[in-house]
């Protein structure tokens, strides 16, 4: 099976090829976030670097969200209409499961978080499992101070923070380690080796980023209106 | 010859398009997917809102394009796209979607200004002659635009501050219209009369520029007065009042332009063209110029839409202006002003 697979939800941005197994070619970049300008041309220039036509593909793996906005939308788009087009398979990632897939240890913790500003965190609680990162808490929009709660019945066992854990190093309990060097970044390479072991998509026409929280227009609206259908605002013309 | 079929992606603002286009003017499929209900709900398109929806809607619109036009990749010669101006988050769907499909059927990738697409939905009417001059009015952009020749496009005029549409939304907003106003400010206009003369803004000045925020003040100010003494003013011959002083100064200014700027073709285009009001005064003033032809977009593809895209698209395709891998969106894209403007 040749597989691509991206992640673009925060600053760096990784792709990797692969064949079943084996890692064909793999970069990952912090030096811009210009996703929508150097996504492509750094796909085409790995696969071309594997002697690889879009057309061989036969599965999109993408982390598609939480992140950035606008990063998991690139992403997600970029791997949705290329599987759509190519009619190949297409299977998301979390994101966040995505920095976890960096630990092997077996049983170890890892709590990855994205800072969504103002002391809210995009965030999940995982533990490795058969050498896979298994979710122990789900991801989720949520204060620092209450994911920190959460937290607080594993305050026995060390747990691994990584992502954007490094944004608040004095408020973070100390039971957590912070994750170094390349465990620091996505690694598409990883997500592509896992991502084939997930069953694909079904139905890619509904498949979106996974945003975990409603623009503020559509969550003030909601309040106001509980008993609106909001599924059927898009019309044809 | 063999024909030329273009597959033409349009997400700039509120709706999803996708159409495939033969030749550059025959449209084979123009599939829209149109979010106005959502925004309504706020009072006008929420960026954020908008970009999720377009994401929701792109596979559905690809596949329904190809199915109506019967078409496969393998018919197509190149894959078009408006790469700005609009809303960021709104117009990389549109880009992004377009770069996979033309990427992954090794295709040409042209990009398109969203301004030359609206223009060129007067292709659709008849080819386009040169020299031309176009008034491009809609909810985001109010400008003359002189072409004198294919694929070149020189602003000699434009609004200083509100665009017409958007001055639209705004009076419809105070008299309880909900967004998008135009369609039904227009049709009230027809019912009404001018009884509170507002003021037409740089009329008589000697530029193609216009200005509408001081209209829309004077309206907003005298709905409010009367609101506050306990009038209750007619809404019709406010709408008819508001719409003569808007065509007026739209209809003097493209006449102006007109004098200075012989052409074989004056073209009206963008949302704002499908009011009856303007296709009216216009076709009227246009009738006393007979070396002039008035070609009005058709009232369906005023709006925003993919077709218009494929046409203008089209024009690059002949002259091999592709497009990179590295497309990216360009929210404030615009096009140069004219080297010298003559007045």
């Amino acid at each position: 099976m040749k597989v691509l697979a991206l992640d673009a939800s925060n600053r760096p941005l990784s792709i990797a090829v692969l064949e079943d197994r084996q890692i064909l070619a793999t970069t990952t970049t912090t030096t811009h976030q210009k996703h929508a300008q150097f996504l492509l041309p750094i796909i085409d220039g790995l696969m071309k670097d594997c002697g690889l036509k879009p057309a061989d593909l036969d599965r999109v793996v993408v982390a598609y969200g939480p992140g950035s906005y606008t990063g998991i939308r690139i992403a997600t788009a970029t791997a949705k209409v290329l599987a759509f087009t190519l009619g190949i398979q297409l299977v998301g990632v979390s994101s966040l499961q995505t920095l976890a897939l960096n630990f092997t240890r077996e049983r170890q913790l890892i709590s990855p978080m994205f800072d969504a500003r103002n002391q809210n965190l995009f965030a999940g609680l995982y533990r490795i499992k058969d050498g896979k990162p298994t979710v122990v808490i789900p991801d989720q929009h949520v204060e620092l101070s209450r994911w920190l709660t959460k937290l607080a019945s594993y305050k026995d066992e060390s747990i691994i923070g990584v992502g954007d854990a490094d944004h608040f190093p004095d408020q973070l309990p100390a039971n957590f380690t912070m994750a170094e060097n390349l465990n620091k970044l996505p690694q598409a390479a990883n997500l592509g080796l896992f991502g084939q072991t997930l069953p694909a998509v079904q139905d890619i026409d509904s498949f979106v980023p996974n945003y975990l929280r409603l623009t503020k227009a559509e969550a003030d609206w909601q309040k106001l209106h509980p008993e609106e259908d909001s599924s059927s605002y898009v019309e044809k013309v | 010859m063999k024909r030329n079929l273009m597959m033409a992606f349009e997400s700039s603002c509120d709706e999803t398009s996708v159409a495939i286009i033969e030749n550059g003017a025959k449209i084979l499929s123009n599939v829209v997917a149109t979010q106005i209900k959502s925004h309504k709900r706020f009072g006008g398109v929420v960026p954020e809102v908008a970009s999720r929806h377009h994401i929701e809607e792109i596979t559905i619109c690809i596949r329904d394009a190809m199915q109506e036009a019967n078409v496969t990749y393998d018919d197509l010669d190149a894959v078009a796209v408006t790469y700005g101006p609009g809303l960021v988050g709104a117009l990389l769907i549109g880009v992004t979607a377009a770069k996979m499909v033309a990427w992954a059927h090794q295709l040409p990738l042209i990009p398109v200004n969203h301004l030359a697409g609206h223009i060129y939905a007067a292709r659709f009417v008849e080819p386009i002659e040169f020299p031309a001059l176009a008034l491009v009015v809609s909810g985001g952009h109010t400008e003359l635009v002189y072409m004198p020749k294919e694929g070149e496009f020189q602003i000699i005029g434009e609004t200083r501050d509100d665009a017409a549409g958007e001055a639209y939304d705004k009076v419809g907003r105070v008299m309880g219209i909900n967004y998008p106003a135009g369609p039904t400010v227009d049709a009230m206009a027809a019912k009404g009369n001018d009884t509170f003369d507002f003021p037409r803004a740089m009329d008589k000045d000697a530029n193609y520029d216009f200005s509408f925020s001081g209209l829309k003040s004077a309206f907003i100010n005298t709905y409010h007065h009367a609101e506050q003494v306990g009038n209750k003013l007619n809404h019709d011959d406010l709408a008819t009042s508001f719409q003569n002083a808007v065509v007026d100064v739209l209809v003097d200014k493209t006449l102006r332009a007109l004098k200075n700027y012989p052409v074989k073709q004056l073209i009206l285009a963008g949302g704002v063209a499908a009011n009856n009001g303007l296709r009216t005064r216009l076709s009227a003033a246009i009738d006393q110029l007979p070396a002039t032809q008035l070609i009005m977009a058709p009232r369906k593809l005023c709006g925003d839409n993919a077709a218009m895209i494929g046409a203008a698209g089209y024009v690059l395709f002949k002259e091999g202006h592709f497009a990179g891998l590295d497309l990216n969106a360009d929210p404030s894209l615009e096009f140069d002003w004219a080297p010298d403007v003559i007045q």
